[in-house]
């Protein structure tokens, strides 16, 4: 099944909560829908389930309209960030309930519901009540449920956000090995840039309503087509600050100059803004061609294996990411280096120019 | 000490409370001229006769089938009206639903003699007079925004997720009502339906204005008999104690749901 988005705009009570978004879902891909708190990554799922209509645009299966269809007829799934089972059914029943309904046989409904709960390791919770589970055992209750009917369409609205750390990283590697082999588009909400990584597919970047990128996820990664996407797409957000070409130089407005070489090469004269990763950065000298600059140092959060140092200089703040622990005094003017290899570059109007290779992006050191 | 004083403190309490149903039930085992004749704590000769008079005057038991007629009519009537409108309000916007809900309410602000002269006209009018449908039927116009004030909160604490989610699974929308969503509000059914019943079972004026042989309610019994025979306190105080019965049974099975219940802040 292909499902297409055509310009679908849904606005509640004069608020523009999806902004014409269009977007094709192969069949058998997983998606992942990436964007902030309130971004409408849900209404967007909403609006393909068709729990909710959009307020214009259309939805086509496989070239054929379903915008006015009811839920109950669209083989659509749904797994919420809540942890949603019928409380008063067992597990088993829990999971065998869409089989129920479809009228499937009662032998066929049990091999099935026994081969996803094997699958989803709950098994032996089988005659239990939902809430005599943990939360990791509800939400893959609620999992096998969505899986245990042949649908065409998974959506999967933030799944692992209420779960604890140790949880959500084992189900998010179970998760693309338990989809690979259907047939089923999925499509996965999250607000984590290391998830959509971690995950792989293709990845839609939104924000404020808007789809800003869709494509494959580790492309838009390394090619974020916007400032915005830049900043959604990397945790810490990507640091910016303000450029200029002139004189065959790109000066950075805090006065340090690059070289137009390597992905420069064809700036033309203009304002651009730069963009650079925090772990792009570092406070120890990586090698000859870094860019030392100097900032006055804010905050030090020191994660136990990774330390960020939040600088301020020439009116911006910057976050750095480096690799173990390091104590800069707070308050004081520090060091750190920039790799000018590394750097994205968008123009005026907030669109990219110029990306590093992937090559260079990939590579730890310079 | 301390635990001691508490003792008798709820002790003391529990007496006051239950001081006039002893003495209700302690005059029902009495004879009349006992009762008259002298106070005493327990009765010199302990008698079932009152009792006996009300299960075997047919006088006297109609009422008690009359009132469990109209009372479970009305129950059902006020639990099959609430439940769609209650998940109305919590689950759809639409104009006006915030006034509507307050509006339904107010119904309940008016004291219950407000409604009698209407209620007696209309009733006579067409024909509904001294029926068991018309007094549950005026009762449901204050049993009914109860209802649906109490399952609206009830409903509203169900995550409206669990209702999609039945609507992707393919359930329709009287199915999931019926098996899944009836399940999960139980409680809140057993509030509302202790509290309908309540009201319709010590509800005095409208039942007795709206009735006068074949739908007669207790109460209304209770209060003419003694202007009929005189004063027969014993068979009286026997009528109190079985009307006080079926209260306390309900309350009896409920009483979890309704800690539940004020618990979620709505009864």
């Amino acid at each position: 099944m292909t499902l297409t988005l055509e310009n679908i705009t849904k606005t509640v009570g004069g608020v523009t909560h999806i902004d014409d978004v269009s977007m094709t879902l192969e069949p058998g891909s997983f998606n992942v829908l990436l964007g902030r708190t309130l971004a409408g990554k849900t209404t967007l799922m909403r609006i393909m389930a068709g729990l909710e209509p959009p307020s214009s645009g259309h939805i086509l299966v496989n070239g054929s309209n379903v915008t006015g269809q009811r839920v109950q007829q669209r083989k659509v799934a749904m797994v919420y960030q809540q942890f949603i089972n019928y409380p008063s059914m067992t597990v088993y029943d829990n999971i065998a309930s869409p089989l129920k309904l479809q009228g499937t046989a009662k032998a066929e409904i049990d091999k099935r519901v026994r081969s996803t709960a094997e699958l989803m390791h709950i098994e032996h919770l089988l005659d239990r009540l939902p809430q005599e589970l943990s939360g990791g055992q509800q939400q893959r209750t609620a999992m096998a449920r969505a899986m245990v009917k042949d649908c065409t369409l998974l959506l999967l609205d933030e799944p692992l956000v209420n779960l604890d750390y140790k949880l959500r990283e084992e189900l998010r590697e179970e998760i693309p090995n338990l989809l690979a082999e259907r047939d089923t588009i999925v499509v996965y909400a999250t607000t984590e840039p290391m998830e959509a990584l971690l995950l792989g597919g293709k990845c839609a970047v939104m924000h404020e309503g808007r789809v800003t990128q869709f494509g494959p996820t580790t492309r838009v990664f390394h090619n974020p087509a916007t400032v915005e996407t830049g900043l959604i797409f990397s945790d810490p957000p990507i640091n910016l600050i303000g450029a200029r070409v002139s004189n065959g130089a790109l000066e950075l407005a805090s006065d340090h100059k690059v070289a137009l070489s390597g992905h420069f090469a064809d700036l033309q004269e203009g304002n651009y803004t730069i963009g650079v990763r925090a772990n792009h950065l570092s406070v120890v000298n990586p090698g000859p061609g870094a860019i030392a600059m100097q900032g006055h140092v804010e905050l030090a959060e020191i994660t136990g294996s990774e330390t960020f140092v939040h600088v301020h200089f020439s009116d911006v703040s910057w976050v750095i990411q480096e690799e173990g622990v390091h104590n800069p005094t707070l308050g004081e003017t520090s060091t750190f280096y920039l790799d000018p290899s590394r750097l994205f570059v968008f123009d005026a109007r907030n669109r990219l120019v110029a990306a590093p290779p992937v090559e260079i992006a990939n590579g730890k050191a310079a | 000490m301390k635990f001691q004083k508490r003792h008798i403190a709820l002790l003391v309490y529990i007496l006051f409370l239950l001081l006039p149903i002893y003495w209700l039930f302690n005059m029902s085992i009495k004879t009349n001229t006992e009762i008259l004749g002298s106070m005493t704590l327990f009765p010199d000769n302990p008698t079932l006769a009152n009792y006996a008079t009300i299960l075997t005057d047919p006088a006297w038991y109609s009422g008690y089938i009359n009132s469990m007629i109209y009372v479970s009519i009305n129950v059902v009537i006020s639990l099959t009206v609430a439940l769609p409108a209650a998940y109305a309000f919590s689950r759809f916007n639409f104009t006006g639903d915030k006034h509507l809900f307050f509006w339904l309410l107010t119904n309940r602000m008016a004291p219950p003699a407000v409604f009698l002269l209407p209620f007696f006209q209309l009733y006579s009018s067409v024909g509904l007079f001294d029926t068991h449908i018309a007094v549950a039927l005026a009762h449901c116009l204050f049993n009914v925004p109860l209802a649906v004030w109490i399952l609206e909160g009830f409903m509203s604490g169900i995550p409206k997720e669990i209702d999609e989610t039945a609507y992707i699974d393919g359930y329709s929308f009287p199915r999931f009502f019926a098996t899944i969503f009836i399940p999960l509000i139980r409680s809140g059914i057993g509030v509302t339906a202790f509290f309908c019943f309540m009201f319709s079972w010590v509800e005095l004026l409208l039942a007795r204005t709206l009735t006068s042989v074949d739908a007669k309610p207790i109460v209304a019994t209770m209060t003419r008999t003694v202007s009929a025979s005189g004063l027969d306190w014993g068979v009286l105080a026997a009528a109190g104690v079985l009307t006080i019965v079926p209260g306390a049974l309900v309350i009896w099975f409920v009483r979890n749901y309704i800690a539940k219940g004020f618990a979620m802040g709505r009864v």
